[in-house]
């Protein structure tokens, strides 16, 4: 009896492709690049805004406006609400469990505290800016 | 010691991904009105210059930025490796480098205003 | 009872004979109430005797019968035909190599367990013989979901970062090392920190996921490794400020 182990192969490069559950994993992993986006976006605001003109920040502004812009912003905002924002916190109570005495919150309690925290955030951002 | 470079590392990136998740919908939200032409009072000229010259204004501003362009740069690290682009080293320094510059701008320009 | 005609198409490897896997086809009249486990066990009895798998318990206990049975990890006797659609493939873990047929080479993984250091690490002598390290249910609470692994290594078989890279030290091996941890009774943690340390720690694990789906008992490594996480970023802040005593 001699061994002689086989290895399946495996793609480096295509493995994803495999499951559903992979998928929306590469997909919540691409949330990183609209991350870094924004983030990037908001820099150049900073740009315009130290010229100290108004000018130069209208024009930011202006550059900012269209349809193509609606459009970009608005596939941004779905998908990072789902791929990031609604994914972090669902998986905020395993990072995190809860104990108290002998029993352990409920995940759900602790997810729910996430969305309550986020609406009042997200209230606190809108007054600043004056949009609400 | 790796375990203070990878905790260091990991440390930013979960603060980064609970910032964002919390603030980045609003603020892409906040595009998404300048876009429709409908720009709040508060992205006026006169207010977002005040707040962005006052020091709450300058280090929120900075934290979101640095802590958005790490969270990024990490993740997409990872992102490489899970697509197959196996050079670590030259991935994570590029992009931990464009995170730090990013972050260096910010903190010119913040200064500028 | 009834019976239903499955076909089961099973992925035979013999290391003598054959260069790669290839798939044999079995028709077996199943019994309403059978698992894939019985299925098999029908083809060695009454079909194939050359049929190679493992099992033991049939019961959930022993985690021995891990398979994939239509993609995804399974524990054969676990896995009803009544679930099942008509056609079902039966191949062994992922992930793994193959011995022979549906056995699997576990090597890998029984080392990556010795490496939790899976047991109680004291600093102080241990005590006599009729003493005990009380604990209690509020302690044992903490951790009592991590002592549920019965190593049938199904998340190491649905771990992408395990298939990509054999090194990472994988998901039940660092539930086992966060369920010593995080028990009352154990002083170990700063030399299980070498695990966490290392670059195929925690830190090789990108959350996927996958490994705490495919656990049949709940154990949730996925959790285990991102509090663990947590806890190594909160442990390395605490030795910057001098907080604790634990030296890695
Ligand atoms: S953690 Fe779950 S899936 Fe992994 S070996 Fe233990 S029981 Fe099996």
């Amino acid at each position: 009896m001699s061994r002689r182990p086989y290895v399946r192969p495996m793609s480096r490069t295509t493995w994803y492709m495999r499951n559903g559950r992979f998928k929306v994993y590469m997909l919540r992993e691409l949330t990183s690049l609209l991350v870094g986006f924004y983030a990037f976006l908001v820099l150049f605001g900073l740009v315009a805004l130290s010229a100290g003109s108004e000018a130069q920040w209208n024009d930011f502004l202006a550059s900012q406006q269209g349809p193509e812009m609606i459009a970009l912003h608005g596939f941004a905002l779905l998908y990072f609400l789902f791929y990031q924002t609604f994914a972090w916190f669902n998986l905020a109570p395993k990072a995190m469990p809860v104990q108290l005495g002998e029993k352990k919150l409920p995940a759900h309690f602790i997810v729910i505290a996430h969305y309550v925290a986020w609406a009042v955030v997200s209230a606190f951002i809108f007054w600043l800016a004056g949009a609400i | 010691m790796t375990i203070a470079r990878k905790a260091l590392v990991w440390g930013l990136f979960a603060a980064g991904g609970t910032l964002t998740s919390f603030v980045f919908p609003s603020l892409i939200a906040l595009f998404l009105l300048i876009a429709s032409g409908n720009t709040p009072v508060g992205l006026e000229y006169g207010q977002i210059h005040a707040f962005a010259a006052s020091w709450m204004g300058k280090a929120s501003l900075f934290g979101v930025i640095f802590l958005a362009l790490w969270h990024a740069a990490h993740r997409l690290r990872v992102a490489a490796h899970d697509l197959g682009l196996r050079v670590d080293g030259l991935v994570a320094s590029v992009l931990y480098l464009v995170a730090a510059l990013g972050s260096a701008l910010a903190v010119y320009y913040l200064v500028l205003i | 009872m009834g019976t239903r005609q499955i076909e089961l198409e099973v992925m035979r490897y013999n290391p003598e004979k054959d260069e790669a896997p290839w798939f044999q086809q079995y028709s077996v009249p199943c019994e309403e109430d059978w698992a894939i486990l019985d299925a098999l066990i029908y083809v060695k009895d009454n079909l194939d005797s050359t049929l190679s798998y493992r099992w033991s318990c049939h019961m959930m206990v022993c985690g021995s019968c891990g398979m994939t049975v239509n993609g995804e990890p399974h524990l054969t006797c676990k896995t009803f035909i009544r679930d099942l659609p008509d056609k079902v493939r039966v191949e062994p873990l992922e992930n793994f190599p193959i011995e022979r047929d549906l056995v699997v080479v576990l090597d890998d993984v029984m080392q990556k367990l010795q490496l939790a250091k899976p047991y109680i690490i004291r600093k102080d002598d241990p005590p006599p013989e009729d003493e005990e390290y009380p604990q209690s249910r509020a302690a044992l609470k903490k951790f009592k979901q991590y002592t549920m692994c019965i190593n049938c290594m199904l998340c190491y078989s649905a771990c992408p970062q395990y298939g990509l890279s054999n090194d990472f030290i994988g998901p039940a091996a660092l539930s086992l090392a966060h369920r010593y941890n995080l028990d009352s009774r154990d002083q170990g943690k700063a030399q299980r920190l070498d695990i966490l340390a290392d670059h195929d720690g925690v830190w090789e694990c990108s959350f996927v996921g996958a490994c705490s789906e495919a656990c049949p008992k709940n154990v949730d490594p996925a959790a285990a490794i991102q509090q663990m996480k947590v806890d190594g970023t909160m442990e390395w802040w605490k030795q910057k400020f001098g907080l604790t005593g634990d030296k890695p």
